[in-house]
């Protein structure tokens, strides 16, 4: 089998003292799409963040098609072609969605061909093609996401990592981003890296999954394979979605006395 | 004293306030920062120029000599963003401040140690010469600092709507975070910030100085320019300008018209009420960041 396009090998990143990552090693293919799984709080956006350079790796290695490019600044990271879609969607909220693209598009310096490239992202994207001028601080959550996804894909990258794309959107609009977000990967080939809460909708569009629980890798397999494993939402996820945080803090309230 | 021609003298000296505002401005957008070392800045780039064209330095033509401070600030700036600002990223703004607090002081001391205490006048090709009209007398000096100052504000809001790199500078003040996620140098461009900043406030040293003397204190101004950019709403360039122009309007008037000693506190007697009555300035932007 050809060498996979993104490995990460052990990765261990801190948080001063804190240890979010414990030495995470995930493998995605060319052309594939792959979630990493796990509660709030597990460490997903930290993976992501590492990879793309926001944080320092403590331990560990990140490879791009065989090129290491763990010490590499967060700007040449994206020139590598990895593109990151950030959890929160972090748009430039006082600028036109068309400057947002154009933003994107910073790291490339053949401006004819961008506006190509424009015209076939728009396809995917009906909805910021009448809201161009508009200032992306005021589109809704969901054409946020959108444009986030957008301004990942006019960079042209060798893979996209989109951290929680579902956040804070109705079940529709989920729906929608992942039906896109699939689009995306079928027609042009772009290698995905989904980070996730919600396993179902993640898992529906992966070929294969990782499960993530305090910084480390406890389970991956296929995505059938995740979908089989008995109710894997509960197994996997379940503490987090079911904290029980009021009866907590009563007993502790009761001990104070 | 003919009102009008205390409102172009406070004109003048306004230009000069909002140039060292703009450069407050400036540095915060891009870094969240407040540079309080600006006004020795601008000192230190004055005493460079001074040295460069006075007949008792280097004795060079003005505008070469102008030229050479402006570089050289700027490559100071850069440099002094690189070496010790930077390496306070991701630490409180409180440390930034901190820092730039102490640079002040370290540049006026090695102002001092260079050039002296004494005040000192930069030669210009426009000193003493002036304009007419009426009663009004409008001095070259005012003239070239007004002019000067709108080329420059005009320039730098061109260079920022336009520009690529002006537009990513304005990505980095809006979300910093999503300027590294679209592979925006971040930390290189502070160093641009830093270095136009330093372009600014030297700019504004030399019209200063040739309005005026110079003394490695003067750079205490800055903090009536700080003044000046709370007041235009400390995130708005042409705010800066505007609040600049306020700050030096009114301190002519406040002297002529206010008891002795109350000219000193107009200033920031106008940044309380500003404050107060629109505290996020006067040329606040509409979206604030929430959270
Ligand atoms: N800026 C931060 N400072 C300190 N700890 C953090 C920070 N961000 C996240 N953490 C901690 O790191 C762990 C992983 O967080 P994160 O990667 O955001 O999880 P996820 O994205 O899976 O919800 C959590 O325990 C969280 O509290
Ligand atoms: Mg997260």
């Amino acid at each position: 089998m050809a060498e996979p396009l993104l490995v990460v090998q052990n990765l261990e990143t801190y948080y001063g003292p804190v240890m979010a990552l414990r030495g995470v090693s995930i493998e995605v293919n060319r052309g594939e799409i792959v979630c990493v799984l796990g509660a709030n709080g597990a460490g997903k956006t930290t993976l992501l963040r590492t990879i793309s350079g926001i944080l320092d790796a403590h331990k560990g290695q990140v490879a791009l098609a065989g090129k290491p490019v763990t010490t590499f600044a967060p700007e040449a990271i994206v020139r590598e072609g990895i593109a990151h879609v950030p959890q929160g969607r972090e748009v430039f909220p006082l600028m036109s969605v068309l400057d947002n693209l154009m933003l994107g598009a910073y790291t490339r310096r053949d401006r004819s061909s961008i506006m190509q490239e424009l015209d076939v992202i728009f396809n995917y994207f009906p909805a910021l093609v009448e809201r161009q001028k508009q200032l992306a601080g005021t589109l809704s959550g969901g054409q946020q996401q959108m444009l986030a996804i957008a301004r990942a894909l006019i960079m042209r990258p060798n893979i996209m990592l989109l951290d929680e794309p579902g956040l804070g959107l109705s079940p529709k609009l989920v729906a929608e981003i992942y039906q896109i977000i699939t689009r995306l990967n079928q027609d042009l080939g772009v290698t995905m890296l989904v980070v996730e809460q919600n396993a179902r909708t993640a898992l529906e569009v992966s070929s294969r999954g990782y499960v993530l629980e305090l910084g480390r890798v406890v389970f991956d397999g296929s995505a059938a394979q995740l979908l089989d494993t008995a109710d894997i939402q509960e197994f996997f996820l379940g503490a987090a979605q079911n904290p029980s945080a009021t009866g907590g803090r009563w007993k502790r309230k009761k001990t104070w006395r | 004293m003919d009102p009008l021609q205390l409102l172009v003298g406070g004109l003048a000296n306004g230009c000069v306030y909002g140039l060292l505002a703009l450069g407050f401005v400036l540095i915060y957008k891009a870094t969240e920062a407040v540079n309080f070392a600006q006004g020795d800045m601008m000192m230190f780039g004055a005493f460079m120029t001074l040295s460069l064209v006075n007949q008792d330095g280097y004795n060079l033509p003005f505008g070469v000599g102008v030229c050479i401070a402006i570089a050289a600030m700027a490559v100071l700036s850069y440099v002094l963003e690189m070496t010790f600002i930077r390496r306070l990223f991701g630490q409180p703004q409180f440390s930034v401040v901190v820092l730039t607090i102490a640079l002040g002081f370290v540049l006026r001391f090695i102002a001092g140690l260079i050039w002296g205490h004494e005040p000192q006048s930069l030669e210009t090709p426009f000193a003493g010469r002036a304009l007419t009209f009426g009663s009004i007398v409008l001095g070259y000096d005012d003239i070239v600092v007004i002019v000067v100052t709108l080329l420059l504000v005009g320039g730098l809001y061109l260079f920022f709507i336009y520009t690529r790199v002006g537009l990513a500078m304005q990505a980095c003040s809006q979300n910093q975070l999503a300027a590294y996620y679209v592979g925006i140098p971040v930390k290189r461009l502070s160093s641009i910030v830093w270095a136009v900043s330093g372009v600014t406030a030297t700019i504004a040293g030399v019209l200063f100085a040739a309005k005026g003397t110079i003394d490695p204190a003067s750079g205490l101004l800055g903090i009536k320019a700080f003044a000046a950019a709370v007041i235009g709403g400390f995130g708005s360039l042409p705010g800066a300008l505007i609040g600049g122009l306020i700050v030096g309007v009114v301190e002519p008037l406040a002297q002529f018209y206010a008891p002795t000693g109350y000219s000193q506190i107009a200033p920031y007697a106008i940044m309380l009420l500003v404050l107060v009555v629109r505290p996020a300035g006067i040329f606040s932007q509409v979206a604030q960041k929430k959270v």
